[in-house]
């Protein structure tokens, strides 16, 4: 019976034959370089796919919470919006702004999107589906998606624009200090699965999440790893950065057409990464739902496949992140650091202590 | 892999000059960040991933932003570099001329281990590491812990309001 679980979509065996037959084709060179590009490929595709549904959703989400109806016109319930408003963005005209730095003004969106990539190259897909299983995934995607602060701050300095300045250095503060509340409710996870690689995470919840492993400490984790990575995404209540009422665009009001939809885009891939993560390490990743004991449930769970299971959860977690975002009004700047510095940081220390007496006495299930 | 480390060290090198030499401070800024990332290639190629990666988070992630944020505020921008006097000019190249002898000195005593493709794959895990650091260099740790902490409370002090007294 447990043999059988992870088999019947285990897409492990046609990523390994896909492997073998390039190097038996090619010198081992050129495999690897045929790989990357068909992962490269398949991300880019997933990335664009994910970013359009993604905007759509926003605003069907936005209308249902403010009792409107949305887009609605371009195809059925307006689902080919998106690509209107994507066409719509391809013709528009760059405006080159004078006295700015011109090589930053357009490395800038590139930055964040590269950044957006790397992250998602260390997430687990579904069984198989995962471009590189490192050792210490977790570390590894907190590293990365630190570095997405530097594209803001450019684009906010080399505009030559108060306005934008002004949100690159909101932005700066919000997310050095949220950084640490995500990393820390991180490594409280860690400290229940006892490793950094992701697969093996997944795996150590084939019996249980581990928010119902580590019951208290890993659902105060949880909370704190939503509310800080809500704010790493500079979205909901914490859009600081981009402030439409006080700053124009904040840190993207100089970028027009494709630059501005790349700055647009990636916003939406934060959410869905840090969604994505949030869904792997609490809620299993694409581990189907099991409740140890029940054979006959665990086996009805496991004909749902695991890349629907891994889908499913980063939405319901998106659409928390959303729900957020047009409930809560937008936190003024020293609230936001009070938030962090005093109440999120402490509570998350204090965590971390529980959560190892937790699993050093074995307290948890 | 041979030619991912010369890769790696070329960038390092020249963006390490660039650094130096470019006039604005962004510019050195972000010069100085491709070269974090190069060297944190470099402890990948040396299967150290957990020190590349907290090498990124430490430099590239937290040091490099807060740098970045300071020169913004500041606003550097300007490209005007204060003619230094001839003495400064001299004790500057005396120091880093020494630094440079000392370097050359422990460089030269080190022993070169060859390039091998075929590594020790536990080497450089997270588990290791904090074996590493909490038995044989316990004390340096915890020191160096204590040293951050004292680093800490002393900007908490530079960083407070001073009491306004009205005495009048």
């Amino acid at each position: 019976m447990q043999d059988f679980k992870f088999n019947i979509y285990d897409l492990s065996s046609f990523t390994h034959w896909v492997d073998v037959s390039l190097y038996s084709y090619c010198t081992p060179f050129w495999a690897m370089m045929w790989e990357m590009i068909i992962i490269g490929v398949a991300m880019l595709l997933f990335y664009a796919v994910i970013g359009l549904f993604l905007v759509y959703a926003e605003r069907k989400v936005c209308a249902f919470m403010q009792n409107r109806i949305g887009p609605n016109r371009v195809g059925p319930y307006g689902f080919i919006q998106t690509v209107a408003d994507l066409v719509k963005l391809l013709m528009k005209e760059l405006v080159i702004i004078r006295k700015s730095d011109k090589f930053l003004f357009y490395l800038a969106p590139f930055i964040v999107i590269i950044v957006n990539f790397m992250t998602m190259a260390a997430i687990p897909f579904a069984k198989g589906i995962h471009a590189i299983d490192f050792n210490i995934g977790v570390l590894y995607i907190m590293a990365i998606s630190s570095m997405g602060v530097i594209g803001v701050l450019i684009a906010g300095w080399s505009s030559n624009n108060k306005f934008s300045m002004i949100g690159a250095m909101r932005s700066g503060a919000q997310i050095v200090s949220y950084e640490l509340s995500v990393g820390f409710s991180l490594i409280t996870m860690c400290v229940l699965a006892g490793s950094m690689q992701l697969s093996t995470i997944v795996e150590g919840q084939s019996e249980c999440w581990y928010i119902f492993q580590g019951h208290i400490p890993a659902i105060i984790a949880f909370v704190i790893f939503l509310i800080a990575g809500t704010a790493e995404t500079n979205r909901g209540p914490f859009d600081l950065a981009e402030a439409e009422s006080e700053l124009t665009a904040g840190y993207h009001t100089e970028y027009s057409g494709i630059s501005f939809a790349f700055f647009y885009l990636a916003e939406y891939i934060n959410m869905f990464i840090i969604a994505s993560i949030a869904a792997t390490v609490f809620w299993g990743g694409w581990m189907p739902f099991h409740i140890s004991g029940l054979a006959g449930f665990n086996n009805i769970m496991d004909f749902i496949p695991p890349f629907i299971w891994y889908i499913g959860k980063t939405f319901v977690i998106i659409w928390i992140m959303m729900w957020f975002k047009w409930t809560f009004p937008r936190l003024r700047i020293d609230q936001l650091l009070t938030l962090e510095w005093k109440y999120l940081l402490p509570i998350n220390l204090v965590n971390i202590i529980l959560m190892a007496l937790i699993v050093l006495m074995g307290w948890h299930f | 892999m041979i030619f991912l480390f010369y890769l790696l060290s070329g960038v390092a090198l020249l963006s390490a000059l660039m650094v130096v030499f470019s006039r604005s401070p962004i510019n050195s800024v972000i010069h100085l960040i491709i070269c974090f990332l190069a060297i944190a290639g470099h402890y990948i190629l040396l299967n150290a991933q957990f020190l590349a990666v907290v090498h990124i988070i430490v430099y590239t992630g937290a040091i490099m932003v807060l740098f970045l944020f300071v020169i913004m505020l500041l606003n550097l921008n300007k490209e005007n570099e204060p003619h230094k006097k001839l003495y400064t000019k001299l004790a500057a190249i005396i120091s880093g001329g020494m630094l440079l002898l000392v370097l050359t000195g422990a460089v030269k005593s080190v022993a070169l281990i060859p390039f091998n493709e075929k590594f020790d794959s536990q080497i450089g895990l997270v588990g290791n590491f904090g074996k590493i650091l909490f038995n044989e260099f316990m004390l340096p740790f915890e020191a160096s812990s204590v040293l951050f902490l004292s680093a800490i409370i002393g900007a908490m002090i530079l960083g407070k309001k001073e009491k306004i007294t009205n005495n009048e």
